[in-house]
């Protein structure tokens, strides 16, 4: 049969976002279970009993709260691509079917990156209620821009999901484990999550040796968003670096992506 | 019509020592780190054939595929399908193709019938139409009542008639399967053929790889026989069992080194052939098994005992053989 001559690459596109929506959707408390887990525990632990035992002041929970949730978006993007694509490549082969539908390469690969920028997103939207019932008041927190937080929530999810997919494509199902260890957990304890980036004046070498890590920007662009009494870079600098990183990140996430898809 | 076109079609791999995949040749003394997969194969298929492509592990038979069905990139030459260039037209070729893998891939998180939906979604078919024919497609296959199963749920058979039925599902011009039937049971495979049968009389272009004699000859108009990337042959099964040499292999076992006993052996009546690979003496027979008393005593004349005697009646393995040296089925 011929096939049908209207059909374009968004509506294959769509068709794919629909298939994720509706496994996203089935999976969503496992999925839930798996991103919300340190976020919450950290808050409990860290913006809830240290600060009421007194062994941490209260304020500091003005800077760990935003960097918990840029350190959510983070780690649900990436995982959300990294895991199943890496696997899909090497072991299940499912992503066959997308590569032999009618549409180009590189727009499966932006439907995989645009899904995990989703799910980050989601991440950030549960985590955030979440946190604040746990942790209670939060000393100077002033949602007062939307815009500002939206764009650093959205710039953050895309560029971790495209870090996400060239780690997907780059390293091989057996070694996530090693991938979290030595390239996630080194990125989350210099991600200025848990202090800002200001702080690092003390050790200056590691205040611009960090300025690699991506997670970075993040937790000071929401920092910005959310209490721009603690001290964090401007919002121009977060979102020109996020750009930059996203860019970079697609770039040789593609590359990788298409070196895998097409032999 | 051609519907499918390869023309001095090419692939090199980049080949690390660990990858160096068995039967395919370093190329020739240019870049030692590359295996030459296919080495300028020519293949025309007509639109309605059944094409079967035959080889050894490691022949190129899969490479063939991935470049028809645009997974792999060729290194040099052209091909087409429906008139379209896989390396250009990538994406029309995908809308008109429909691909069987090697090893059932279906997507784990959805359930039979919703992976056969999501495919027709992505092929532009309605959710409505593609839930119909999903459904009339798992009946005709025989597991209907899977329609909800998980696909981890499926035996290897069930899995593989998924596999072909998402392929189906799109009502593509032309259906890649590669090598269907391998890791199937008997039962499984005979079912399979019989499928494979049905959709070649419904007029569908089926081009498929196997390294399983009955089943190239059972199912398919012509065959290509192909090995270390390149075409040794190309004709209707009949055809090619007529080019077989001799018709008749008898091979014979020897207690040593089988030369000299060759050498005898190539003198008797009805032998136009004789091969040696250490104690191992083949002789091609336009005789059938006649020959074979003198070529026992040609053997005990040369001071060997037969320990062994075999006889294979014209196939396309004997042809196969006699192209190749070398048994198809590992």
């Amino acid at each position: 049969m011929t096939p049908s001559p209207t059909l374009s690459p968004s509506d294959v596109f769509v068709a794919m976002m629909a298939r994720d929506v509706r496994v996203m959707r089935r999976e969503l408390p496992f999925f839930l279970l798996r991103t919300l887990m340190q976020p919450l525990l950290l808050m409990l632990v860290f913006g809830f009993l240290l600060p009421k035992m007194g062994n941490i002041p209260q304020a500091y929970v003005g800077t760990l709260f935003p960097g918990v949730l840029a350190l959510s978006i983070a780690l649900s993007s990436i995982q959300s691509v990294a895991l199943p694509m890496s696997v899909s490549f090497s072991v299940s082969k499912e992503i066959e079917d997308r590569l032999l539908a009618p549409i180009p390469t590189r727009l499966v690969a932006l439907e995989l990156v645009v899904m995990g920028t989703l799910q980050g997103l989601v991440t950030a939207l549960v985590v955030f209620p979440l946190g604040k019932l746990i942790i209670g008041t939060i000393p100077g927190l002033a949602l007062a821009d939307f815009a500002e937080l939206g764009a650093v929530m959205l710039l953050s999810a895309a560029a971790f999901s495209a870090i996400g997919l060239f780690l997907g494509c780059a390293v091989a199902p057996q070694h996530i484990g090693l991938l979290f260890s030595f390239v996630v957990g080194p990125m989350i304890f210099f991600g200025c999550a848990y202090y800002p980036w200001r702080g690092l004046d003390v050790v200056p070498v590691m205040k611009y040796a960090v300025l690699l890590n991506p997670l970075v920007y993040v937790s000071e662009g929401m920092r910005g968003a959310l209490t721009p009494g603690v001290p964090h870079m401007p919002l121009l600098v977060v979102t020109a670096a996020l750009l930059v990183m996203l860019g970079i990140f697609w770039r040789i996430g593609l590359n990788a992506f298409m070196k895998r898809a097409v032999g | 019509m051609a519907i499918i076109e390869t023309r001095a079609l090419r692939k090199r791999y980049p080949a690390p020592p660990m990858r160096r995949r068995p039967g395919a040749r370093p190329s020739g003394g240019t870049a030692p780190s590359e295996v030459v997969a296919l080495d300028g194969l020519d293949l025309t298929v007509g639109a309605g054939e059944c094409f079967g492509i035959l080889g050894p592990n490691g022949a190129g038979k899969t490479t063939t595929i991935g470049i028809l069905t645009t997974r792999v990139r060729a290194s040099g030459g052209r091909a087409t399908v429906a008139g379209f260039d896989v390396s250009t037209q990538d994406v029309e070729v995908r809308r008109r193709i429909g691909v069987v893998p090697q090893r059932p891939n279906p997507d784990r998180s959805l359930n039979v019938l919703e992976n056969l939906v999501f495919h027709g979604t992505y092929f532009g078919v309605s959710r409505h139409e593609s839930d119909r024919r999903a459904m009339a497609l798992l009946d005709r296959l025989g597991i209907a009542d899977k329609a909800d199963a998980k696909t981890d749920d499926l035996s290897g058979g069930q899995a593989q008639r998924l596999m072909i039925a998402r392929a189906l599902l799109h009502e593509p011009d032309v259906i890649f399967l590669d090598e269907p039937t391998v890791g199937l049971d008997p039962q499984a495979r005979h079912q399979l053929w019989e499928l494979l049968q049905g959709l070649h009389r419904d007029g569908r272009t089926i081009v498929m790889t196997t390294h399983y004699m009955e089943e190239a000859d059972r199912l398919c108009d012509r065959l290509a026989i192909i090995d270390r990337g390149t075409l040794l042959a190309c004709d209707t099964p009949a055809g090619l069992k007529a080019k077989a040499p001799g018709a008749t292999l008898i091979d014979l076992t020897l207690d040593g080194p089988a030369e000299d006993a060759a050498t005898r052996g190539r003198t008797v009546a009805g032998i136009v052939r004789t091969d040696v690979t250490g104690n191992d003496l083949r002789a091609y027979s336009d005789r059938g098994g006649e020959p074979i008393p003198a070529l026992i005593r040609a053997a005990e004349e040369s001071g060997r005992v037969v320990q062994n005697i075999n006889l294979q009646k014209p196939s396309l393995e004997t042809l196969f053989i006699s192209l190749t040296g070398r048994k198809l089925e590992a």
